[in-house]
């Protein structure tokens, strides 16, 4: 490389500094979870969320991607035709009234939430255990990342810290609720984004493709250039 | 000329089928002529270096753009109106696309790297322009038409980008139409004029859509088309700004020169391979690119009633975007929000002039003096500050203690200062003698 060439990567380079998104990690990182486990997410939204949110982009039949069969989707989740749209069954201006805001669609929420504190699904996880007890607030409820929210802390049951009776039957140990809790995230991150799977494999290939494309049209130029710069070489004492 | 000089230089088919189709075709349309004229008898430096890469990278991107806007234009619904489930109708079918149809993620993902990477590639291809002297003197009308496509290729990205009518689509839209109306007189009738209702909405998606998918990018092949036939004229210039084209044997060839094809056909064949690995790095592992390709709050929906803590438009308008706020304060009897509009705008009209501001002897920063290196230094340290700054709300402080407000007006001046004070700083500079051979 000439020192012109370098000094032109290292500008080229520079370009790309204040793209960098800069911040510290506020939010804890949200568990990775196994994709086997996001059943166990799926049945949670449909039991515990879906009376309020809809999931108005994801079919019930996608998801049998997660290893449902049919028969499990109509049976333990209820759905009609696999075609149909994860919706809500109650009307929007109902909500309103009921909640004063009409729960958002769920579909990209994660993806929505996405900010230099962390992920949409740190966020999301924090969310779903930052409920507290609130006597000033309508539902009873108030959130620390989402504050004077107008959604009740739905899954208090399941909460030990939030749920008033001492050694509940339902009460989870907060490991576990945690661990539940990762579940219901990883489900809503995938609803998503459904193909990021399908979309990494894929990923892999084209990229492979194009080293090894890279590398053989490297090969041809400098054996087409090889005419050129030996001649320049013997003109001007190599440069 | 007789018609043996016309026959001559045709292809001769060596009898298998495919030869005989070309044969056929080549005596029927200049095929082997254009071929000739265009590739492989067309001469260019020799000495030209990566940064000449991106004008057929461009090409290329553009092509690639069009051909999956295509594709989207086929499930994409302007339609702002609300569905079933209280989400418009234009935002729920990009989601269509992303999740039902076959590969739709992929055009769709493809097609909004592809935004951001168009940028990427015009802003080094204009900057190579500025190192190389490549606007002065015969390639002034090149570049002006290079500007004007630039004008264009903002205005295909600005209707783009409010197409998915996502809160940022709509709010962009909101605050840039607005802006029309900064200027007195006809200014309130002129954003009514151009949003087609008194605030943007469904009037204002069918619109943009119908410039976005038929009347800017027509425009854009129109005006690359003149753009590589204004460079076919006066050739291209080099990393020595020598003026190539003068300096031939006695045969009439480029001394300096090797033919199109093969030499640059190999070396454009292998930096595009090397940008498209960058490029598909991006849309399957990053297809948001941490925010900067597909904004997060660009997946909730447009909501007229709620008014987003910031509004900020996608990276590469955030330099002009700082400008258009840096005007906080009248001037002369013309009013901030004006004085804001004619900065942002007057950023690119500027550039129109450069082949007429520029009075150095030379053209390359080669054999430029140390004045051209610290003003152009400075100048690319400007515009990426302001670019940084219009990513951020306006009350944003540097390092927690400088106000970038002031920062963001001191850049905007000093961009207009390379510009309007080149005349002068151009000629003082101690230049080198240009070097004829490569
Ligand atoms: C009783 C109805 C109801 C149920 C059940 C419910 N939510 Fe909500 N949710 C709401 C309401 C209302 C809001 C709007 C809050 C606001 O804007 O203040 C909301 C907001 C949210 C938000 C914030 C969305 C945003 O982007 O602003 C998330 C995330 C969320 N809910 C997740 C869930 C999950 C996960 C469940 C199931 C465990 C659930 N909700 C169950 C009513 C409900
Ligand atoms: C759609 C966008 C564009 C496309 C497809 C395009 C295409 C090209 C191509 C193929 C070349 C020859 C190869 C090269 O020198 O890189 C070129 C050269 C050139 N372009 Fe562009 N261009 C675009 C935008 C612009 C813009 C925005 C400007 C300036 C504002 C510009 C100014 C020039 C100039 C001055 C040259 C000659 C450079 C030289 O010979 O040194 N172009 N362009």
């Amino acid at each position: 490389m000439t020192p012109m060439t370098t000094r032109a990567a290292l500008l080229a380079f520079c370009l790309f500094l204040p793209f960098q998104s800069f911040g510290g990690a506020a939010l804890p990182t949200a568990p990775e979870v196994p994709r086997d486990a996001l059943q166990e997410g799926a049945e949670l939204f449909v039991n515990e969320c879906q009376t309020c949110h809809g999931l108005s982009f994801v079919r019930f039949g996608q998801l049998a991607e997660l290893g449902f069969s049919e028969k499990e989707i109509a049976e333990k989740l209820l759905a009609g035709a696999p075609g149909e749209f994860m919706r809500v069954a109650a009307k929007r201006d109902d909500q309103k009234r009921w909640f004063g805001v009409a729960p958002p669609d769920l579909s990209l929420t994660v993806r929505a939430h996405a900010s230099s504190e962390g992920s949409g699904a740190d966020w999301l996880y924090a969310y779903l255990r930052s409920f507290r007890r609130d006597d000033a607030s309508p539902t009873g409820w108030n959130n620390d990342v989402f504050t004077k929210v107008a959604m009740p802390h739905v899954l208090w049951r399941m909460q030990d810290a939030t749920n008033p009776e001492e050694g509940a039957a339902d009460a989870l140990s907060p490991e576990d609720y945690d661990r539940r809790v990762a579940t219901l995230v990883g489900f809503l991150a995938w609803a998503g984004d459904p193909h990021a799977a399908l979309r990494k494999r894929v990923g892999i290939g084209v990229v492979a493709f194009l080293l090894v494309f890279s590398a053989l049209a490297y090969a041809l130029k400098r054996e087409y250039w090889r005419d050129i710069t030996g001649d320049r070489r013997q003109e001007t004492g190599g440069r | 000329m007789n018609l043996k000089t016309m026959r001559a230089g045709k292809y001769r088919s060596n009898g298998g089928f495919f030869g005989d189709c070309i044969e056929w075709l080549d005596a029927r349309l200049p095929l082997s002529a254009f071929w000739r004229k265009h590739f492989s008898e067309y001469l260019v430096p020799k000495n030209l270096n990566f940064w000449y890469f991106f004008g057929s990278i461009a090409l290329v991107v553009l092509l690639m753009q069009i051909v999956t806007g295509i594709f989207l234009a086929m499930s994409y619904q302007p339609d702002a109106t609300p569905n079933a489930d209280g989400i418009p109708v234009a935002f729920a079918s990009v989601e269509y696309i992303m999740r039902d149809v076959n590969w739709g993620w992929l055009i769709r993902t493809t097609h909004s790297t592809g935004a951001s990477a168009f940028f990427f590639v015009v802003y080094l291809h204009i900057f190579r322009c500025m190192l190389y002297g490549s606007y002065r003197k015969p390639r002034e009308l090149l570049w002006i038409v290079g500007v004007v496509i630039f004008y264009a290729l903002m205005a295909e990205a600005f209707t783009g980008y409010v197409l998915p009518w996502g809160q940022m689509s709509f709010w962009a839209a909101q605050v840039i139409t607005d802006l029309a109306s900064a200027f007195p007189f006809f200014g309130t009738a002129l954003a009514d004029w151009v949003r087609g209702d008194f605030s943007v909405g469904g009037a204002t998606l069918g619109r943009f859509f119908a410039l976005h998918v038929v009347a800017l990018p027509l425009a854009l092949i129109l005006l690359v088309v003149l753009h590589l036939v204004a460079l076919r004229e006066v050739g291209s210039n080099n990393p020595d700004g020598f003026e190539a084209q003068k300096r031939v044997n006695v045969e009439g060839t480029l001394l300096d020169g090797v033919s199109f094809h093969p030499y640059y056909t190999v070396k454009e064949v292998f930096a595009l391979s090397v940008f498209l690995l960058v490029f598909f790095s991006l849309v399957f592992f990053a297809p948001e690119g941490g925010g900067y390709f597909l904004e997060t709050e660009n997946f909730l929906p447009a909501d007229p009633l709620k008014t987003p803590e910031y509004i900020k438009p996608l990276w590469y308008f955030t330099p002009f975007y700082s400008m258009l706020r840096a005007m906080t304060r009248p001037l002369l009897g013309v009013d901030a929000k004006l004085l804001g509009v004619l900065a942002m705008n007057g950023a690119v009209g500027v550039l129109v002039f450069l082949p007429w501001l520029d009075r150095a002897p030379v053209r390359s920063i080669r054999h430029r003096g140390p004045v051209f290196k610290v003003m152009l230094s400075l100048f690319v340290a400007s515009f990426l500050t302001l670019g940084f700054l219009g990513a951020k709300p306006p009350e944003y402080v540097l390092w927690g203690a400088i106000p970038g407000a002031p920062i963001a007006r001191a850049a905007t001046f000093f961009y207009y200062f390379y510009f309007l004070a080149m005349p002068w700083w151009s000629k003082i500079d101690l230049c080198a003698q240009e070097t004829q051979a490569a």
